[in-house]
């Protein structure tokens, strides 16, 4: 017998069938990898936050370095708890539902740091990053940036390490405690706290802006409130790096001289 | 062996590299070719995918093809390559992450790519499947070679590398005190649109006598 394949009974069947194995095909797929992919999805983002405080992520083994270098916490009330449940990898959603995750590690040169991650919105889609800030918690030390869909050879360059790098050493705060760490349009940087955009890519580059901005704010209980616990005459004069005015330390008190330091 | 060969086969595979090209000759496949190749490595993958994958939903219509109601076929055809793409992105996710990560959304375009369809309607559909993988393979390397020699301009005069790594040397550069600059529309999707048009070009003048 031969089959009429131009029949309407043959066609509604032979679309069935197709969709329902399709269906239990890719279930399968999906489901026998899932695991595998969530190993990988984890193990890039340690490598991220290792890249924020300075390693060279292609070059390391990601999850023993990671192991060794970097603790998991918690902020509750300006103060860091460790934490010990299952490594996240969606950190926008988390910081909306207030639970504020900081990375504790050691930068590649040995510098005790924070790493802090953001997230926020570029020209196509979704951007993140982290940013390891320095044991004061008001300079930065190193940063990851990247981005879901931005356009490959302009926006996609905030992935690149000269971008990144370019906010090492930047102080966050100005001298009223808000964030002034930003990016402007590229080779307008002047001020201590600015950074060069990406030509071409004036959009992203400013998602990355409001990134740094929100993201840091969120985190602004802890950055300034372990500050003022910190800052006693020497530890606020060994932040201003031998800029104290004369005799500023003894009691206490310490001006100084370019106001990097605000109590 | 002599049959699995034969000088049909053999035409069904070479043809598509050269004298019947998907991108130089159907002008198809445009738009990948413009998003992907700004460097050379995400073009390789890309062109390596996309052969894969127009093999084997060649391979899988032309089993199928006597029994696809002819209403539907096209229908058909794309739930094959949908699921062919998914199945493929999702490996590339578990085994060979850093790469899913550069290709991100192009993997989800092939299935819009209009070659696998082309292929599809224009030769699974009325021949076996082994001529129907050949064919699939020819215009797969076909597609991944005009890929390739973009993604080799692009990448070399946009950027000054192959493969990420530096060929022109840091001392030619304005910047260190050199002549020279890299050229920044080569990044951009329009010149690559551009260098195909050369490429057509070439193509055509070389293979004037042979048509």
């Amino acid at each position: 017998m031969k089959l009429n394949t131009n029949s309407n009974v043959y066609t509604v069947c032979y679309a069935a069938v197709m969709v329902i194995i399709v269906a239990f095909l890719l279930a399968f797929v999906a489901s026998a990898l899932k695991e595998t992919q969530e190993a990988n999805v984890a193990n890039d983002t340690k490598g991220q936050i290792l890249s924020a405080l300075g390693y060279d992520k292609a070059t390391i083994d990601v999850a023993k370095v990671y192991e060794e270098k970097v603790k998991d916490n918690l902020v509750e009330n300006g103060e860091l708890k460790p934490y010990d449940g299952k490594f996240n990898t969606t950190y926008g959603s988390l910081i909306k539902n207030g639970e504020l995750h900081v990375f504790t590690g050691t930068t590649a040169n040995g510098e005790t740091a924070y790493v802090i991650p953001v997230v926020g919105r570029g020209l196509w889609g979704g951007l993140w990053g982290y940013i390891a800030v320095n044991e004061t918690k008001d300079k930065v030390l190193g940063t990851y940036f990247y981005h879901e869909s931005e356009t490959a050879g302009l926006g996609a360059r905030i992935g690149e390490k000269w971008f990144q790098n370019q906010f090492i050493g930047k102080p966050i705060f100005d001298s009223e405690n808000n964030v002034a760490l930003t990016v402007v349009k590229a080779g307008a940087a002047q001020n201590d706290n600015e950074v060069d955009g990406v030509t071409g890519a004036t959009l992203t580059s400013k998602g990355v802006a409001a990134m740094v901005k929100d993201g840091l704010t969120a985190y602004k209980d802890f950055l300034i409130a372990q500050d003022a616990a910190a800052v006693d005459a020497t530890s606020c004069c060994g932040a201003c790096e031998g800029n104290c005015e004369e005799g500023a330390c003894q009691e206490g008190e310490c001006q100084c001289k370019k106001d990097e330091v605000e109590q | 062996m002599s049959k699995l060969f034969s000088a049909e086969n053999k035409a069904a595979f070479s043809n598509p590299i050269n004298l019947n090209n998907p991108v130089a000759v159907q002008v198809l496949g445009i738009c990948s070719a413009l998003a992907v190749t700004s460097q050379l490595a995400p073009a390789i993958v890309m062109g390596l995918s996309v052969t894969v994958i127009t093999a084997f939903s060649n391979v899988i219509i032309s089993l199928l093809r006597k029994t696809i109601p002819n209403r539907i076929r096209i229908i058909v055809q794309l739930v094959v390559v949908a699921a062919l793409v998914t199945i493929v992105s999702q490996i590339l996710k578990a085994y060979v992450y850093d790469v899913s990560v550069q290709l991100s959304v192009y993997v989800g375009l092939i299935i819009t790519n209009c070659i696998l369809m082309g292929r599809l309607e224009a030769f699974a559909m009325q021949n076996s499947p082994w001529p129907s993988f050949l064919d699939g393979v020819g215009n797969g390397l076909g597609y991944a070679l005009i890929l390739v020699i973009v993604g080799f301009v692009r990448e070399l005069f946009g950027f000054g590398s192959l493969f990420g790594f530096q060929i022109i040397p840091d001392s030619w550069y304005v910047a260190n005190g050199g002549w020279y600059m890299n050229n920044g529309m080569m990044v951009m999707p329009a010149m690559s649109l551009i260098i195909v048009g050369c490429v057509i070009w070439a193509h055509r003048s070389i293979n004037k006598e042979a048509k």
